[in-house]
């Protein structure tokens, strides 16, 4: 029974002509979405529940003496309070994400959760959070990452730093890594030109709209639901369980719509606070954040400060590179720093690199995954020092980047040995678009950049059933952050040969699948996908035989085409096909009910490159920035959807123009967030913005029966690097320092 | 502290609640009426997800008290469809894929939505500009406002 990843007829080696993937249909939660009755994370509530509220130090670094909360417990509404001392010791393992939930001996950022209340309304809450005495001593803090890593620098934890630290720096050196192959001292001793620039980028948000937000019901019997926002329910549920010490069966996590995460709820922040609250009231507790405490004390990305060196020859060609990449992730040990050293030359096949990554903590929020958490910072300090140079050089940035650029059969930076690759794919469409050769007008400006982002694959479940009806049920375990839902039933639709209308999506609870990695590294079309696939290749084998049951043929000479089962060639005999319907109508008597299911811990993820365009126009009197035109080429192996892998390409290049030109995390003297509003912390807001334009490539990933590779976060790596070449450009000065905020491109002007 | 006793029009049918004075009307709606469509991203006036018209007029119902909107006239995203009608608007964001998460969806269509009734014919930069009030961050607008572009033709020429 042919199953393979061919179509009927179609020739080993052709492209496979695809019947659903490729078309745009209708979104299946779109109804929901536009009339306000989709349900997200804030949208829930349960008969009797509680408010909870969260109380957060005032101080970026505190020793906490005691908590009194004796007035607050009393106070009338008031139904719990926890702080620290309400959990146990929990695993090792979760150590970090307890101690970020809820601060133990010391208070190690500005929002640190210390305590928290159930109470019956939000107004008891608050004012029971006035009621709750923290005794604090405050410690000297650090939010700067080479402030933190001076050896006299505040400590924020004593023993941290592991064997990879060298003497002679702080102890906020959690870890030190090293990538690259070759001889970069030799490289540079051959080089025409060596140049080396040091860059420095501000921590920046996410900036979902939709605060963190969950309702927790537990039982004293320790059995326990949670709905919540999250971009991986399975993962909430394991790390909750293991904060609570309870078994991961017992709590059952139910994903809500999610209002955007990028990155930011791959952990958790008021789960388990809120499990703990309810197991102390003995009712559902529902906590959300405000703005205010979204961007004091979850998520930032790290703020970074590298230094880059590269060598080149008058034709462009790079002789030897290296890069120094020092990335705070917060109070806590895990920022991007490896990533950032992993991605930074990722672009360019190099016979001589080196980078250098540090992990430094300070006092700040532990930051989050952001969307290629740690490429964009990376990309963009070494793809200023690629253009500096093409320029320096009179060469074109785009034929220099074509020169070096990794292909097929390049040994990565980072290690690896690339397959098929779209990067001179997007290069080569760059060059050939009409943007490239469009004239700019005075003061403007026209930068390009690379990027690369891994992908990731991981744990995946899927189960496909047929109904008795004869349409379609497909589970999964990945919250729908952007139309997933859509590209699943396209891709179990293509696969079983029914229209797209036959196939409904659910996003399963954790009690319906087995373990599903979270929502993160552009992997949910890729490994949902093949699992997908997987899981309706199985089902069709579980048709063949009913159909080869009823004809009285064997299964072997039974094949699945056009949405039936058909006798495989004229020996088969000779039988009408049967459908899906028809099938599925006769289930019951032929062995039962139909379905499909697929389990992985899927690889081949298949990296992936943008290259991004943008122009600028730099007013000369007052610094500000604006961007005219911008064009994203991007490889997506094979668009499924292909209007949501645009929309993939515009919301990344435009977080990056955040990113690039307003966004930063303003700290005081005292080491308090002087900006935790979208107010003052500026995201891009439609006015700012032209039209976002896209040109999607197709270089199909061997590792996807489809070809599909990851799009969501490449698009944020090159925009940094390709807004700070078109401002300097345009500034006639080179921009280091992000973001390009318009007091600094004034001074960038004046000082020359 | 007493409630206020209040008495508006939501979405055309007359509703009363209770209210405490400093509630807001985001609150009222989403907490005491279950319409849940008005979504709370800043609760500062910053981001639009809780916009909603009183007697015609587009509001951040988190800036709004609930005891404000005493004999007024609310419209929300949930009186926004004429029963299984949606209005072009929703079937416009549906077919130019103009939002991702979703979250910014309902502030967004009820700004529109008063945005066309303003100004049947926007200019792109008059509908960007109106619309600078509603954050979404998924999208980087460009498909949003395709959608708004065309919905606005489409009732043009529909009138
Ligand atoms: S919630 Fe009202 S403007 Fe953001
Ligand atoms: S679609 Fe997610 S914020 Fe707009």
């Amino acid at each position: 029974m042919p199953l393979d990843d061919q179509t009927p007829g179609q020739k080993p080696g052709e492209a496979r002509q695809f019947k659903v993937v490729g078309t745009r249909p209708l979104r299946p939660d779109g109804i929901d979405k536009v009339t306000g009755r989709a349900r997200f994370g804030a949208d829930m509530s349960a008969p009797g529940m509680l408010i909870g509220r969260v109380l957060r130090s005032p101080h970026a670094h505190a020793r906490i003496r005691s908590i009194d909360a004796s007035k607050a417990e009393a106070l009338e509404g008031v139904k719990a309070v926890v702080t620290r001392a309400d959990f146990g010791a929990g695993d090792d393992d979760v150590a970090d994400i307890l101690d970020n939930c809820m601060a133990g001996e010391k208070a190690l950022y500005d929002g640190h959760a210390v305590a928290a209340v159930a109470a019956t309304s939000a107004a008891i809450a608050r004012k029971a959070l006035k009621l709750i005495d923290v005794d604090y001593e405050t410690l000297p803090h650090v939010v700067d990452v080479d402030a933190a890593m001076k050896p006299d620098a505040p400590v924020l934890h004593e023993g941290l730093s592991d064997e990879t630290v060298p003497d002679g720096v702080s102890q906020n050196v959690v870890h030190r890594v090293e990538f690259g192959h070759g001889d970069v001292e030799a490289g540079f001793a051959k080089a025409d030109k060596v140049l080396e620039r040091s860059f420095k980028t501000a921590a920046t948000h996410q900036g979902y709209i939709e605060p963190h937000a969950c309702l927790a019901t537990m039982g004293t019997d320790g059995i326990a639901d949670l709905w919540v926002c999250t971009q991986g329910h399975y993962m909430v549920r394991n790390t909750c369980a293991a904060i609570l010490g309870i078994d991961q069966g017992k709590l059952r996590v139910t994903a809500s719509e999610i209002g955007g995460g990028f990155g930011g709820k791959t952990t958790v922040f008021l789960e388990p606070v809120a499990l703990a609250l309810s197991r102390k009231a003995n009712r559902p507790v529902k906590m959300t954040m405000t703005r205010e405490e979204v961007l004091r004390a979850t998520g930032p990305t790290s703020s970074t400060s590298i230094d880059v060196k590269i060598g080149m020859n008058k034709d462009g060609k790079i002789t030897a590179a290296s890069a120094d990449l020092r990335y705070q992730g917060g109070a806590y040990q895990g920022s991007p720093a490896d990533m950032g050293s992993m991605t930074a030359f990722a672009p360019y096949d190099l016979e001589n690199v080196k980078t250098v990554g540090w992990d430094v903590v300070t006092n700040r929020p532990k930051a989050a995954a952001y969307r290629a958490p740690g490429a964009p910072m990376a990309a963009f300090a070494v793809e200023s020092v690629v253009d500096e140079l093409a320029k320096g050089f009179g060469l074109d940035p785009l034929d220099v980047r074509l020169k070096n650029a990794a292909r097929e059969g390049t040994k990565s930076s980072y290690g690896p040995t690339f397959p098929a690759i779209g990067l001179e794919a997007t290069l080569q469409a760059a060059k050939d678009h009409p943007h490239w050769k469009a004239p700019l007008g005075p003061n403007q400006g026209r930068g390009v950049a690379c990027g690369f982002w891994f992908n990731f694959g991981g744990d995946t479940c899927v189960s496909l059933n047929i109904t008795p009806d004869g349409t379609v049920t497909l589970s999964e375990g990945n919250p729908d952050i952007g139309g997933s839902r859509a590209s699943m039933s396209m891709m179990a639709a293509e696969e079983l040969g029914i229209p797209y209308d036959q196939v409904r999506t659910v996003i399963a609870d954790t009690g319906a699948l087995g373990q599903n990695e979270v929502t993160d590294g552009s992997r949910v079309t890729f490994a949902v996908g093949l699992a997908t696939i997987k899981a309706a290749r199985n089902a069709k084998k579980v048709l063949c035989e009913r159909a080869a049951m009823v004809w009285g043929i064997d299964p072997e000479a039974v094949e699945w085409a056009d949405g039936c089962a058909r006798p495989a060639g004229d020996n088969a005999g000779k039988f009408p096909p049967m459908s899906l319907k028809e099938i599925a109508a006769i289930a019951s008597n032929t062995g039962g009910p139909v379905a499909g299911h697929f389990e992985v811990n899927a690889e081949g993820a298949g990296v992936s490159f943008a290259t991004h365009m943008v122009d600028t126009e730099v007013d000369p009197e007052t610094g500000a920035v604006k961007v005219v035109r911008y064009t994203v080429f991007q490889d997506a192996g094979k668009a499924v959807h292909p209007a949501y892998v645009e929309g993939q390409f515009q919301g990344g290049a435009v977080q990056g123009i955040g990113w690039a030109l307003n966004e930063e995390y303003i700290y005081g003297e005292d080491g308090r967030l002087q900006n935790p509003g979208f107010l003052d912390y500026r995201i891009p807001v439609a006015s700012d913005l032209p039209m976002i334009d896209t040109v999607i490539l197709e270089i199909p990933n061997p590792g996807h029966p489809y070809g599909v590779r990851g799009v969501g976060e490449t698009s944020i790596v090159p925009p940094l690097a390709a807004i700070a070449n078109s401002v300097s450009e345009a500034a006639g000065v080179r921009m280091t320092d992000l973001p390009m905020s318009p007091p600094k491109v004034l001074a960038a002007i004046q000082n020359g | 502290m007493s409630q206020i006793h209040v008495t508006t029009k939501i979405n055309g049918d007359t509703t009363e609640y209770l209210c405490d004075p400093e509630e807001t009307l985001l609150d009222v709606l989403r907490d005491r009426l279950a319409l849940t469509g008005a979504k709370e991203g800043c609760g500062t006036g910053d981001c639009g997800a809780c916009s909603v018209t009183v007697d015609g007029r587009l509001v951040c119902s988190c800036l709004t008290l609930g005891a404000e909107a005493d004999g007024c006239e609310i419209d929300t995203i949930e009186g926004m469809a004429d029963g299984e009608k949606l209005h072009p608007l929703q079937q416009k964001f549906l077919e130019h894929a103009a939002l991702q998460c979703g979250i910014c969806t309902p502030g967004i269509l009820v700004a529109a939505k008063s945005l066309l009734e303003k100004n049947p014919s926007p200019t792109e930069e008059e509908a960007r500009y109106w619309l600078a009030g509603n954050l979404c961050r998924c999208t980087g607008y460009d498909k949003i406002i395709r959608a708004v572009m065309d919905a606005a033709e489409e009732m043009r020429r529909a009138s």
